[in-house]
Order: structure tokens, then sequence, then C-alpha cells
């Protein structure tokens, strides 16, 4: 049986991360994102789980980071300069190989810019943020519904590939309220723990390594340093770091079509929209109100890794249209992976691109 | 204490120098861990960056080596997700005043149950010899060529002022009185913080007139002045030579504390 509500974008985040076994929250608060923080600090401690508000979004993710060691699942929401501050540990996790899901109200930036505006302006950010290569996963709602379902599926995501997930969300989705369905359970995966007599950090086929929970006997030393295989430092031999960032870069590049998440309307159109998050809802609006016009749309529920074959399921396109409320930065990958023209459509100051302006883009381009 | 239990053997050679304190504070508290009765597979210690926070890596619990100065901010996830964790913290100076500065006050005023062992050798060892918050008035280090300019922080003082439960300060001359200290730091429910002075005769000796091991250790013995008898001269009205620093046990209380097992 599912449930009908009529609920906030970010409350839905945070209630998705409860029942998807979220058990540890740490944060601090930032427009436009404290929702979630207020309502895991309702919940949580309810339910014999922990919220903890931190002193700064470095401490925040530093937190999730340590609980997720525990065997926890554990998350942080923040927005722009939150943001900025957990770059470091976020690579930490990454090197690591933490499972957490970090949540991103954005706003207006660079800076503190546009507290209350939405914007999706931290795209490029979640991918390249931290220094060195790696391979990320970002999820962008462009519902609530979507808020909902697709936090559910990052913290299935980020144990899967043992990496730290981001949901990309904003203001305005964050913000609203809608109807969604809250199924009655969902669809949890959790860590696959490490076979005993397994080195720690030995990665599976998928080039991923079993989980070994402190507090169950493993003995597993964890550094950010580069470290060979038995988890210990190792940080001149060239060899083996190449592998080892290799390995972190492609156990998620190499899942890219496994991960992808897309709806395509109208494969056989040659004018087609490609978007995420927001502008997702005006360009439903064009295409309802003009079926005559024959648009096509893919809309991407998973920027990163970037599902670049999906670009061919349109094979008479003409034109590719990005709508982003950003100054084209999603527009930039996708011309790395076709010959059909992209035609970015920038938005900056916090407001939704209208219909009137889309379809007149799509006109000039007939 | 039988080091095989705890020590990785196949990490050696260790990164430390000849000489280093590090070495001796380690010791003072596996010392003390096991005379608790603690368990490897129930023990965590987590450090941040830094010559002393290379410490967890050569032992066999379960180990966390973070980011620098953030160890305390991992170690208040780990506990408060799993509090039948014991957890112990290895920093250094500048990993806890300098960069951690603001996660240390905000540790001791949470009291989260864990024990954290600095080891204070008053310079950046690892990035070789930069000055610390707690390099000496006049002391001389790469970025300090014409003596140091800044005050000293009096780390124990912080810890005192923002509420741990336990506070301690001993050096690596005093490793009795270290361990004992760090004994009670472990059994104490909330933070508890024991600062070890320490040689680090590469980065600091060098440059400061005690090129010799021992001329260090001999520095930190004879500038170690017992608290109590600091106290006694301060009330007779007898100056304290600006630079020695007390030891002994600063405060032992029972404010409410945050990720004890219930
Ligand atoms: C964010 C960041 N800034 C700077 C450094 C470089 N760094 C590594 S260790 C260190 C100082 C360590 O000094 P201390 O904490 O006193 O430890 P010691 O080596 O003396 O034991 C610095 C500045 C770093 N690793 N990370
Ligand atoms: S540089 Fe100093 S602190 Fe670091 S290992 Fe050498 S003696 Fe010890």
């Amino acid at each position: 049986m599912t449930k009908i509500e009529f609920m906030q974008g970010n409350t839905a985040c945070a209630e998705a991360a409860l029942a998807a076994g979220c058990r540890f929250f740490g944060g601090y608060p930032i427009t436009p994102s404290t929702e979630i923080a207020e309502h895991m600090a309702r919940r949580l401690p309810k339910m014999d789980g922990v919220f903890v508000q931190m002193e700064d979004e470095i401490g925040s993710i530093a937190s999730v980071i340590g609980a997720s060691w525990t065997g926890a699942r554990a998350m942080t929401a923040t927005s722009g300069p939150g943001f900025s501050l957990m770059m470091e540990n976020i690579g930490y996790a990454v090197m690591t190989e933490t499972p957490c899901v970090i949540v991103n109200i954005q706003r207006g930036g660079p800076s503190t810019g546009q507290p209350t505006m939405a914007a999706q302006g931290d795209m490029l950010q979640c991918r390249f943020g931290s220094h060195g290569d790696y391979g990320t996963i970002a999820l962008c709602p462009a519902s609530v519904q979507e808020m909902y379902d697709l936090t559910v599926k990052a913290f299935n995501l980020a144990d899967r590939f043992r990496i730290p997930v981001f949901v990309m969300s904003d203001e305005v989705v964050g913000h609203m309220r809608e109807r969604i369905e809250i199924p009655d359970t969902v669809t949890v995966v959790p860590r696959r723990p490490l076979e005993k007599g397994t080195l720690p950090f030995t990665a599976g086929a998928d080039g991923v390594p079993g989980f070994p929970e402190f507090g169950k006997g493993y003995g597993v030393h964890v550094t950010g340093l580069t470290h060979d295989e038995r988890g210990y430092p190792e940080a001149t031999d060239p060899a083996l770091h190449a592998a080892l960032v290799e390995r972190l870069v492609r156990k998620v590049e190499d899942a890219r079509h496994e991960i992808a998440d897309v709806t395509l309307t109208q494969p056989d159109a040659e004018i087609v929209f490609i978007t995420y998050g927001p502008p997702t809802r005006t360009v439903r609006q064009v295409l309802h109100d003009n079926p005559e016009k024959a648009f096509g749309h893919l809309q991407l529920r998973i920027v990163w890794p970037f599902p670049e074959d999906v670009l061919g399921a349109f094979p008479h396109a003409r034109a590719f249209i990005v709508p982003e409320m950003n100054f084209g930065q999603i527009a930039r990958e996708i011309e790395r992976h076709t010959c059909v023209p992209v035609k970015s459509v920038p938005k900056l100051g916090g407001e939704l691109h209208t219909p009137d302006e889309l379809l007149a883009v799509a006109e000039a381009l007939r | 204490m039988s080091f095989k239990d705890w020590f990785r053997e196949d990490r050696l050679p260790h990164i430390f120098c000849t000489g280093c304190g590090n070495g001796t504070v380690i010791n003072c508290t596996l010392e003390a861990v096991e005379e608790m009765g603690w368990i490897r597979d129930t023990t965590v210690f987590i450090s941040g960056i830094g010559c002393s926070s290379r410490a967890p890596g050569y032992i066999t619990t379960d180990s966390l080596h973070t980011t620098h100065g953030r160890a305390l901010a991992f170690a208040t996830g780990v506990k408060l997700a799993n509090p039948r964790l014991n957890v112990v913290v290895f920093t250094g100076d500048g990993d806890l005043a300098a960069i951690g500065g603001n996660h240390f006050i905000h540790a001791c005023r949470r009291n989260i149950d864990i024990t954290v062992v600095c080891m204070n050798n008053m310079i950046y060892g690892m990035t070789g010899g930069q000055g610390s918050p707690c390099t000496p008035p006049g002391a001389i280090s790469t970025t300090t060529p014409y003596g140091m300019c800044e005050p000293v922080f009096d780390l124990s003082a912080l810890a005192v002022t923002a509420g741990a439960n336990y506070v301690a300060r001993w050096t690596s001359y005093h490793v009795t009185e270290l361990t004992k200290a760090i004994k009670v730091g472990l059994d104490t429910p909330g933070f508890s913080f024991i600062e070890a002075m320490v040689q680090c005769p590469t980065a600091y000796g060098r440059r400061n007139k005690l090129r010799q091991v021992s001329d260090m250790v001999t520095y930190l013995k004879t500038h170690a002045l017992l608290l109590q008898k600091k106290q006694r001269m301060e009330e007779e009205g007898e100056t304290v030579p600006a630079d020695m620093f007390a030891v002994g046990e600063f405060v032992r209380r029972d404010r409410p504390a945050m990720g004890v097992l219930k």
C-alpha cells in the first residue's frame, strides 16, 4: 500500500533517507537545505538514530564518514558555501571508499550569492571539486516524488560502489510542495561485507572491495594516503598510485550504463531538449503545449557518470537544446559526446526558464 | 604488555626519526589500553595528519587516519554511531590547535566520550619544522627564522575551559605518570585530554641548540613544573619562569557527556 501525501521536497528527502535506513545525520544549518536537518533532528532520536549538529560543514562530512565506518547509513545536507567546505573530506571519502550521501540543495553562487534562490551551479563542482581524479555519482530530482525516489537510490548506489553519492537538488525542488506517493517499504541493497581472508582493499570484479566494518574484528587501517590492498600507506610507488586511482575512476565510469536513469520522449524528434532538475518541468510544459511540433526530450535523473550512449537514442536529432540554471555546465559535457549541434540555454538569477523562452529557442533552430 | 598483539610488525620500519618522542607516547598509550583490559576488536584509533598522526597505522586495531585537523570530527561520528567502540585519538599540536582548533573546542564542549592524546613537540614536524601555535616565544623554526613572536597556546587550559572531563599534561620523560594519566583518561566517561610534551630532535631540537636527543628530553624534564609546586610558588608571590610549563592533572570532573554507552 502506498500513502499519498502533500509534502515539501526537503521533507521528502529526509523521509526517504529514513526509509532507506539512514541512522546518522551530521549537519550544519544553511538555506535552502535546513529543513532536511530540522526534520532529521525531530525524527532520528525516536528511531534509535543519531542527529548531531556539528561546528561546521567540514565537521559534518567528517562525522558522516566516521559513522559510515561503523556500518551506519549516514548523510549530510547543505548548500553552496557548505558544499565548498566539504570538498577536502569528500576526497577523503573517495580515497577511503566510504559510502555516504551528500545532499546539495543548490542556491545561486559564487560565494554567499543568493541564499534563497535556486541554481544548478555546482554540477561541475560535485564532479571535479576535490583534488585528484575520481569517479562520482550525482542524482538530480525534478519533482518532490523524484526527490524521494532518488534519495533512496542514492543510499543504495553509495553502498554498492562505496563512494560519496550526491543528491544535487536545488531551492525550487527543495522548497516546493507536491503530491507524492510514499511506498510502504523501499528497496534497500546493503553493503557487501568484506570476506574474511580477503585483504581490505582488494577489489572484486566490479572494482569495489567488500566493506570491513569497524568493531567486527577486521583490524583495518583506513588512510587517505595512497595505500596498498592491505590499506597500508604506500605513497611513493608510481604504479600502485596509478592503479588505485584508475580503479577509483573506473569502478564508477565503467558502470555508467548500469547506473543511468533517464526518460526519453519522442526518440525520432529532430529538435531535442536535454534537461536535469527543474528545467525538466518547463520542457514538459513546452512539449505538452506544442504536440504538433514533435519535440524530443531527454531527462537525466543521474547526470554523473554521464550516460553518453543515450544521446544516440535520438538518431534524427538536428539540435540538442540544453536549458540549465547555470552558465552551461552540462551542455559542454554533452558537446564532448556528440556531433549534433548543442544549444546551451543558460539562465542565471534564480528564476526558471519560461516555456515561451524555450519555445523561441526551439523555433529559431527549425 | 604483549607487543605482538598491538603492533603491526609488517609495517616496520616505521617513519619516526631516531630519538623521536612519539614512540614513547604510543607505548604509554598501549600500556594504558591494555591495563584497562580493552581488546583489539572494540578499540579504534583515529588521527589527523602529522608525524604524531601516523601512530594508528602501526596498531593492529581498526583505525582511521583522516585529514589534517579533523580527527575529532571523524571520531565524533564513530563514537556517536557506535558507543560500544572505545575511541582514542592521536594528534599533534599543529593538527589539534591550529587547523583543528574549532573541532577541539567543540569536542571538549560536547564532552564526547573519547580520549585524546596530543603529542606536543612545539613544531610542525612532518612538513619540516614550521612554527606552530605551540612554538615557544623566541624559538627558531623555518617560518620564524628570527624567533617566534606569537604567544603560545596552552592546550590543556583550553580543554579545561571548554569543558573536558579529564585534562592532564606530562612529558615523554615522565613515562610512569603519563601512562597513569592516559589510563585515568580512558577510564573517565566524557572527553579526556592528555597532552604529552615530546622531543622532536629533527625539526625542533636541531634549530634550537638542543641537538642531541637527550638535550631535548632534559629540556622537557627541567622545564616541567609540577602543578602543585607552581600553585605554591604563585601563592607565595614567587615568579614562575616564563619558559616553564605545568605538569600534572588539571581537572577531573563529571560533567554530562555524550556518546557514553548506557
Ligand atoms: C589541509 C592541509 N594543510 C596542510 C597540510 C600539510 N601538513 C601536513 S602535516 C602538517 C603539520 C603537522 O604538524 P603537527 O600536527 O604538529 O604534527 P607533527 O608532525 O609535529 O607530529 C601540515 C601543515 C595538510 N596535510 N593538509
Ligand atoms: S620530524 Fe620530529 S616529530 Fe617527526 S618523526 Fe622526526 S623527530 Fe618525530
